[in-house]
């Protein structure tokens, strides 16, 4: 979450992935990650296949892996966990490189690893292939209530907003030769905080009145409608039926 | 703190799913009190402000940095019900678009950042607040023990969650006692943000602050003739602070004390406490007498009379209340009594 831009996430295309109607495809996700999270963690070889799969749906996305593997730092803080996991579970040992570390805990290290990174890769292809804008259509068709999907369009709206007047904020500061390291940096962060609530507080009062003046009565218009076809969900749903016959295979297996 | 997938097995992640729909559920409908006409693009600003904040990272120990969860801060600036609301859109926009917390734990995250924090922020600031003189400001200090017991909560429920749901056993005691170190480090940068924050907000918008809503002293107008008069209050939107029952205050307190004493006092450390185990090693535990109540059933948390030790904090638990009930009550009597004496006008 370096930098709060939702647009630099999308990468423009027009792939077969791109062209897929957005509440399929976050369907499609969702069961996916469903199936894998389900898969026991001692079948090593089908998260393969699902690191595989994704890997297929990348290549024909035309998502570069340089570009994936730089959004993936988000996990970092999860990954230190499941390193740690093998030596503070209980349990049995075992020997690995010399050193004792317990059976149970390895396998639950490799397990948050496994279905944490190929979760994280599957969001960050939805994210790369779908606009912000349509995924929030997609939600409004996936009968969330409707005034939720406002408050996130809202918010996705407000979001360039505000990160670029926090930005504005942030560069002043360092110009003053401000240290954020410091832990006197504490006080001027809140009240940079403060600031930036009031500032965005009014300007959203302000958009508000100019709504109200342009006739919004709380609900903003529809205009276009994706719909999708049979051939979609068919085409959409490679992904998650592939990764079940995976996981149903798993089962048998283990 | 974003939970990522695979983390806990997938009745945890449904349970935790369902809990946070339903708590969305009621949210959606309480927040048209907390924004009136305003909900949608006020609660999406509020949700664009945490997200930024969020991005602000500060320094909790050697090479550690925590980020502001914001729960508390959005409780206490725009009201419980918008806070709730405008975290769980938060963390959807964070899992879906940013790849930040799992597809599959969105509800738990969702019940851990989007619930916890905000309840409990908003709960201690309101206990604490009634502590406090009747001005704007003391939303300051309440919004600080708010933030700071904020974040060891959500850390003590991911704790529970992973015992129930978690991939692997770990010692209790162990991970909870880490959790518990670690977050309240976190808890103490989160409090010092968020009550900065809302003195920033407070000294020059406190209308802006939920939290104040009712606390700015009454107006009052001076004559030319150098008489004083108090202008009406003005009527909120809302309903007002003073006049609400303390009542689910109370009864929340109550139920997270039941939990405690009843359920986690099974899992607790049978090691002797600090004390104990100073007196058994220096040799002095020997000369403690057993107190005059020793005999009694409940003595060592049920262990003399053989009761199982979450009763016996239930038993405790209830005690304490009574009596806290008369203290409180014998204190509110006399309170009311000394201010039944009519105020004097104020000079000014």
């Amino acid at each position: 979450m370096a930098d709060g831009h939702l647009h630099r996430l999308y990468r423009h295309g027009d792939t077969p992935v791109h062209r897929l109607p957005a509440h399929v495809k976050l369907l499609a996700l969702v069961s996916f990650v469903l199936v894998v999270v389900a898969t026991p963690r001692e079948a090593f070889w089908a998260f393969g296949v699902y690191a595989a799969l994704l890997a297929a749906v990348a290549a024909v996305a035309r998502v570069p892996a340089r570009f994936i593997l730089r959004r993936m730092v988000v996990e970092i803080p999860f990954v230190v966990f499941a390193v740690l996991l093998p030596f503070i579970a209980l349990g049995p040992t075992t020997q690995v490189l010399g050193v004792t570390v317990s059976q149970a805990g390895l396998l639950a290290g490799w397990n948050i690893l496994a279905k944490g990174t190929l979760g994280v890769v599957a969001s960050i292809l939805l994210a790369a292939t779908t606009d912000a804008r349509e995924l929030l259509l997609a939600l409004q068709r996936l009968r969330v209530p409707p005034v939720l999907v406002e408050i996130t369009s809202f918010m996705v709206r407000y979001a360039d907003v505000t990160t670029g007047e926090m930005r504005r904020m942030k560069i002043a500061r360092e110009s003053r030769g401000f240290d954020p390291r410091s832990r006197r940096a504490l006080a001027v962060v809140a009240s940079s905080a403060g600031a930036l609530f009031i500032r965005s507080y009014e300007r959203g009062e302000r958009v508000h009145l100019a709504m109200l003046a342009r006739g919004y009565a709380g609900r903003l218009p529809v205009v276009e409608v994706q719909q999708a076809g049979a051939a979609a969900w068919a085409r959409a749903a490679v992904l998650p039926v592939a990764a079940l016959l995976t996981a149903t295979a798993a089962w048998l297996t283990t | 703190m974003h939970v990522p997938d695979g983390f806990l097995d997938v009745p945890t992640s449904i349970a935790t799913g369902v809990v946070s729909a339903a708590t969305i559920a009621v949210a959606l409908k309480k927040s048209r009190q907390e924004l009136d006409e305003k909900t949608a693009p006020m609660a999406g600003l509020t949700a664009a402000f945490v997200f930024a904040v969020q991005m602000l990272n500060f320094p909790v120990g050697v090479g550690t940095s925590g980020h502001l969860m914001g729960g508390a801060l959005a409780a206490v600036l725009v009201g419980p019900w918008t806070a709730v609301l405008v975290l769980s859109v938060v963390l959807t926009v964070q899992a879906l678009v940013f790849a930040d917390g799992g597809l599959t734990a969105l509800g738990t995250n969702i019940l851990l950042i989007g619930i916890v924090t905000v309840l409990v922020g908003w709960l201690v600031s309101k206990a604490v607040l009634r502590l406090m003189p009747t001005k704007p400001t003391s939303v300051v200090p309440a919004s600080f023990v708010g933030a700071l017991v904020s974040v060891p909560a959500a850390a003590a429920v991911f704790v529970l969650l992973y015992m129930v749901g978690g991939a692997t056993e770990l010692p209790f005691g162990a991970l909870m006692a880490t959790m518990l170190g670690w977050h309240t480090l976190i808890g103490l940068g989160e409090a010092v943000i968020t009550a900065a924050t809302v003195g920033a907000v407070v000294a020059v918008r406190p209308d802006l602050v939920y939290a104040a809503r009712g606390l700015q002293p009454a107006l009052v107008l001076k004559g030319a003739d150098g008489s004083t008069i108090c202008a009406p209050e003005p009527i909120e939107p809302g309903a007002p602070v003073h006049g609400r029952s303390p009542w689910p205050v109370v009864i929340a307190g109550l139920g997270v004390a039941f939990l405690f004493a009843g359920v986690l006092s099974f899992f607790a450390s049978s090691n002797p406490d600090g004390l104990e185990y100073v007196a058994g090693s220096e040799g002095f535990l020997e000369r403690a007498r057993d107190s005059a109540v020793g005999e009694f059933v409940l003595a060592d948390y049920g262990e003399v009379g053989g009761v199982p030790v979450g009763v016996a904090g239930l038993v405790g638990v209830g005690l304490t209340i009574l009596l806290g009930l008369a203290l409180f009550g014998w204190i509110g009597r006399r309170g009311s009594r000394a201010q039944s004496t009519p105020p004097q006008p104020a000079q000014v």
